[in-house]
C-alpha cells in the first residue's frame, strides 16, 4: 500500500482535469429517453399507449365533466334537442335520486335512525382500523356486540324492538361489571375507574337511556318492514353482517380445522371446502329458497335476514381459510411455550397464539372483506334492493329516463364501489407494510 | 415422592384427561349435527307436505316447455328439465373455457406490462389493474351488457367488420365454415402438423441437453401448423367456403350467430379475471430472483430469452397454484349469467326451473354438487400438479 513517487512510472502522479458531467443523465429529456424510448419496441408501444390514452381520457371527460348535466329537475335538463348542446351524463339524476340510492324506500321521518346507524358505524370503523384509537377491547365490544344489536333494534323499531334493546343492553351492562368484579377479586385495584371502563359503562349507559327515553318519551318507534330497506344502508347492513359474523365463526372453524379431534376436523373441513367449492349465488338461492323449508313455518326468517346468513356463512369459509394461514405461520415453539406455562387450550389460544395469528393476517382479512363488499351485490339478484339495485331500478322511471341515465347511473356506482374497495386495499397495503417493517433487520 | 404422586394422579377427574374430554366434545357435536340434521329433515317434510309439493328427480323427465336460445345440442321447448339441465352446463363449460383461455392471454400481458421499463405501460396496465380488481364483477357485466352491447345499432344498420362479420344489437354473426368433401384431409394435416411438432420439440430439447445446440422450435412448428394444412387445402382443390352473414329482411340470416348476452359475458369474466391472473403473474416474476436475471444477463442472453427461459419457467411454479384457483373463480363467477339472461346452469336450472317446478331442495342440490364437483376436480389437479413441481430438497 506504500506507494511513493518513484515506484512505478506507470502510476499517475497527478489527477486529470475533471470532465463535465455527461450531458444526457439528468432531467426530463433523459427520463423520457430511459422510460420511453429506450429502444424502437419501446417507442412503438408508448406510441400506441399514448394514442389509446389520447383517444379515450378526453373523450370520458368530455362525457362526464365538462359536457355533463349537473342540476335539474326531470329528464327535459338532460335531453340534447331540449337543452340545444351535447349532453353528456345527466349527474342531475343522481343529485335527484341520491335519498333513494343511500335509504331506499326508508319512511322518510324515520331516516335520522339510519344516520344514526352510518354513525355508529363510521365510529367503530374508525375505532378498529386506525392504530393509534385507544381502548381497541372496548371498540371491540361496540363494533362485535353493541351495534349489531342496537343497529337491528333501531332500524327495524317496534314494540318488541326496545323491549329486546333494554334486555340487551342490561346483559351487556351485567357482563361488564361482572368482568370488573371478579377481575377486582383478583387483587387488581382501580379496575372500575380505568378509563376503558368508564367508556364501555359509557356507551352502555348511553344505549340505555336512549332505550328507556324512546320508551317514555315518543313512544315505541314505528316498524319500517325490511321490505323498505335498500341502497347503501343494504349494502353496508349486509356488508357488515358478513364480518361481524364471518370473524368469530371463521376464527372457530380455522381452529376446529387445525383441531387433533378427527372429528371437528372432518366437519371443519367438510363445511370450508363445501362452501368454497360452490359460487356464492347458490349459496343464496339456498338461503332463499330452502332456508324457509328447514325451520318451521312460524319461524321463517324475514326476506332480508335470508341472504344476510347466506353471506355470513359463505364468509365464514373464507375468513377461516385466511386465519388458518395466519395460525400455521406461528411457530411450534409459541404453542410449547405455553403449553409449558401449563395453560389450557382455550387460554393458549386466547392469550398466546390468536393475539399474533390475527395481527400477521389483518390483510388477508381486509381483502377477503374486499370481496366480500363486492360480492353484496349479488343479492340484487334475489330481488333485494342493495345499492346496486337502486340504481338498475332507477333507470326503469321515465322521470329520467334520457339516453345518458344508464352510462351515469352506472359510473356512480362505480365510483362508489371504487372508493370503498380502493381504500379497504390501500389500508391493507400500509397495514402489510407495517408488519414487514417490524420483522425488518 | 412416587408414593405421594402416584394417588393424586389417581384422584384427578376423568374431565380433567385430554383424551375424555376430547371425546366428549367430539361426541357433543356429533350429538349436535345429528339433532340439527333431524330437525331440519322434519321440518322439510313438514313443509313440503304443507305445501304440497313432492319429493324426488321426477320432474327430470316432463316437458320443460321453455325455449332456450342458445344451445349446443338441439333444444327446444318440448325438450325434458333434463335436457335443460344439460344445456346450462355445457354453457357454462363453454363460457368457462373461452374465459380461461382469453383471460390467461390478456392476464400474462397485463402482468408483463406491469413490470416493464416503459413508464406509460406499466402505468396504464396498473390502472387496469386497480379499476378492474376493484369494481364488482356485476356492476361489470351490467356494463358491459346494457352499456356497450344494447346501444349498438339495429340489424339494418350493422356493423360490418373486417373479414365477413356483422355486428348489431342482436349478437355477432361470424361467417360459417362448410366443408365438403376432401375437408377431412385437411383436419388430418392439421392434426400431422400438432403431432409432428411435439415430437420435434421433444427431439430439439433432447438435442440441446446433449449438444447444446438450439432449433427454432417456434417458427418451424407454427410453419408446420399452418403451412402443412394450407397445402392440403390448395391440394384438396379449396373444400372450405364459409356461408357469411347477409342482410335478410328484418334480421340477419346465414352465419353462426354469437349472442349478446354470451358476448357480455365473455368480456366481462375475461377483462375481470384478467386483473387478478395479473397480480399472480407479476407476484410470480418478482419471486424470481434479481440473481437470475443478472445471471442470464451475464450469459449475454437477450431479454426475450432471458423471460423465457430463466424466468418465466421458475415463476411458474409460483403462478400456477393461484393461477388454477382463479380459473376457477372464474367458472364459479360465471354463474353471474343470471343477471344478464346468458342461458348457463344457474340462470337455466337454478332460474327457470327452480321457479317453474318449485323444487328447491333437489334444484339447488344439483346446482352446489356439479360446481363442487368441478372445483374438487380442479383442487385434485392442483394437488398433483403441486406434487410434482415441488422443490425436490435434501
Amino acid at each position: 500500500m506504500n506507494v511513493s513517487a518513484n515506484a512505478s512510472a506507470y502510476v499517475q502522479a497527478q489527477s486529470l482535469p475533471q470532465l463535465p458531467a455527461p450531458s444526457n443523465t439528468k432531467g426530463p429529456i433523459h427520463w423520457m429517453r430511459a422510460n420511453l424510448f429506450a429502444s424502437p419496441a419501446n417507442t412503438l408501444l408508448t406510441l400506441v399507449a399514448l394514442y389509446l390514452i389520447a383517444t379515450t381520457v378526453p373523450a370520458l371527460l368530455k362525457f362526464y365533466v365538462f359536457d355533463a348535466v349537473w342540476s335539474g329537475s326531470g329528464r327535459d335538463a338532460c335531453l340534447s334537442d331540449k337543452v340545444g348542446r351535447e349532453v353528456g351524463a345527466c349527474w342531475a339524476f343522481v343529485g335527484d335520486r341520491l335519498q333513494y340510492f343511500i335509504y331506499g324506500s326508508y319512511t322518510q321521518a324515520e331516516r335520522w335512525r339510519v344516520n344514526l346507524v352510518f354513525l355508529g358505524f363510521g365510529i367503530s370503523i374508525v375505532w378498529l382500523l386506525w392504530d393509534k384509537a385507544p381502548f381497541k377491547s372496548v371498540g371491540f365490544l361496540f363494533f362485535f356486540g353493541i351495534l349489531p344489536i342496537s343497529a337491528w333494534m333501531l332500524l327495524y323499531g317496534g314494540a318488541r324492538a326496545e323491549f329486546w334493546f333494554l334486555i340487551a343492553g342490561f346483559a351487556l351492562l351485567a357482563w361488564t361489571i361482572w368482568g370488573d368484579v371478579s377481575a377486582t377479586r383478583k387483587g387488581e385495584t382501580g379496575v372500575f375507574t380505568r378509563p376503558e371502563s368508564l367508556i364501555r359503562y359509557g356507551i352502555l349507559a348511553a344505549m340505555l337511556l336512549f332505550g328507556l327515553y324512546v320508551q317514555v318519551g315518543p313512544g315505541e318507534l314505528p316498524v319500517v318492514e325490511t321490505g323498505l330497506w335498500g341502497g347503501i344502508l343494504v349494502t353496508l347492513l349486509i356488508a357488515s353482517a358478513g364480518i361481524v359474523f364471518s370473524l368469530p365463526f371463521g376464527i372457530a372453524l380455522a381452529l376446529g380445522r387445525r383441531s387433533k379431534l378427527p372429528i371437528i376436523k372432518l366437519f371443519s373441513v367438510v363445511f370450508i371446502e363445501f362452501v368454497r367449492g360452490v359460487p356464492l349465488i347458490t349459496v343464496l338461492f339456498m338461503a332463499n329458497v330452502m332456508l324457509p323449508l328447514f325451520v318451521p313455518q312460524e319461524w321463517s326468517p324475514d326476506r332480508l335476514l335470508r341472504p344476510l346468513i347466506g353471506v355470513a356463512l359463505f364468509a365464514s369459509a373464507y375468513m377461516a381459510e385466511v386465519v388458518r394461514g395466519g395460525l400455521q405461520a406461528i411457530p411450534k415453539g409459541q404453542y410449547e411455550g405455553a403449553m409449558s406455562l401449563g395453560l389450557g387450550y382455550g387460554k393458549m389460544m386466547r392469550l398466546i397464539v390468536l393475539p399474533q395469528a390475527l395481527r400477521i393476517v389483518i390483510p388477508g382479512i381486509v381483502n377477503t372483506f374486499i370481496g366480500l363488499f363486492k360480492d353484496t351485490t349479488l343479492v340484487t339478484i334475489i330481488g333485494i334492493f342493495d345499492f346496486m339495485k337502486t340504481i338498475e331500478a332507477s333507470f326503469a322511471d321515465p322521470l329520467w329516463a334520457t339516453p345518458t341515465t344508464r352510462a351515469t347511473g352506472y359510473a356512480f356506482a362505480a365510483i362508489f364501489y371504487f372508493i370503498c374497495c380502493w381504500g379497504m386495499s390501500r389500508y391493507s397495503i400500509s397495514v402489510e407494510k407495517k408488519l414487514a417493517a417490524g420483522q425488518k433487520r | 415422592m412416587s408414593m405421594q404422586s402416584a394417588p393424586e394422579t389417581g384422584k384427578a377427574s376423568l374431565w380433567y384427561d385430554p383424551k375424555i374430554r376430547g371425546y366428549v366434545y367430539q361426541a357433543l357435536l356429533i350429538g349436535a349435527v345429528v339433532y340439527i340434521g333431524y330437525t331440519m329433515i322434519s321440518n322439510v317434510s313438514q313443509n313440503l307436505a304443507r305445501q304440497r309439493i313432492p319429493f324426488g328427480l321426477d320432474f327430470w323427465d316432463s316437458q320443460a316447455g321453455f325455449d332456450i336460445n342458445q344451445a349446443l345440442f338441439p333444444y327446444s321447448a318440448r325438450s325434458s328439465y333434463g335436457d335443460a339441465f344439460w344445456v346450462g352446463l355445457l354453457n357454462t363449460l363453454l363460457v368457462a373455457a373461452f374465459g380461461i383461455f382469453f383471460a390467461t392471454i390478456l392476464g400474462f400481458l397485463v402482468g408483463i406490462a406491469r413490470l416493464s421499463k416503459n413508464w406509460i405501460v406499466a402505468k396504464a396496465a396498473m390502472v387496469y389493474v386497480e379499476v378492474i380488481r376493484n369494481l364488482p364483477l356485476l356492476l361489470q357485466l351490467l356494463f358491459w351488457y346494457k352499456a356497450v352491447l344494447e346501444p349498438l345499432p339495429r340489424p339494418r344498420d350493422s356493423i360490418a367488420i373486417p373479414g365477413g362479420a356483422l355486428l348489431n344489437n342482436r349478437g355477432l354473426y361470424v361467417p360459417e365454415p362448410v366443408f365438403s368433401a376432401g375437408a377431412g384431409l385437411i383436419g388430418a394435416a392439421f392434426l400431422l402438423a400438432v403431432f409432428g411438432s411435439i415430437a420435434f420439440y421433444l427431439w430439439a430439447k433432447q438435442q440441446q441437453a446433449a449438444t447444446g445446440r438450439i432449433y427454432p422450435i417456434g417458427w418451424l412448428s407454427l410453419g408446420a401448423l399452418i403451412g402443412l394444412p394450407a397445402v392440403a387445402y390448395v391440394v384438396t382443390g379449396g373444400p372450405i367456403s364459409f356461408n357469411y352473414p347477409a342482410m335478410g329482411g328484418l334480421n340477419v340470416r346465414g352465419g353462426i350467430t354469437v349472442y349478446p348476452e354470451f358476448i357480455a359475458l365473455l368480456l366481462g369474466l375475461t377483462t375481470y379475471t384478467a386483473g387478478f391472473i395479473a397480480e399472480v403473474v407479476r407476484a410470480g416474476i418478482l419471486a424470481v430472483s434479481k440473481g437470475q436475471w443478472e445471471a442470464a444477463d451475464s450469459l449475454g442472453l437477450p431479454y426475450s430469452r432471458t423471460l423465457s427461459n430463466v424466468v418465466i419457467p421458475q415463476a411458474l411454479r409460483v403462478i400456477i397454484p393461484p393461477l388454477t384457483s382463479n380459473y376457477l373463480n372464474l367458472t364459479k363467477n360465471s354463474s353471474l349469467a343470471v343477471v344478464i339472461g346468458y342461458p348457463d346452469l344457474a340462470q337455466v336450472f337454478l332460474g327457470t326451473v327452480l321457479n317453474q317446478t318449485g323444487r328447491a331442495i333437489e334444484i339447488v342440490g344439483i346446482t352446489m354438487a356439479v360446481y363442487l364437483t368441478i372445483s374438487l376436480l380442479t383442487s385434485a389437479f392442483m394437488n398433483y400438479y403441486n406434487q410434482r413441481m415441488a422443490l425436490v430438497e435434501r
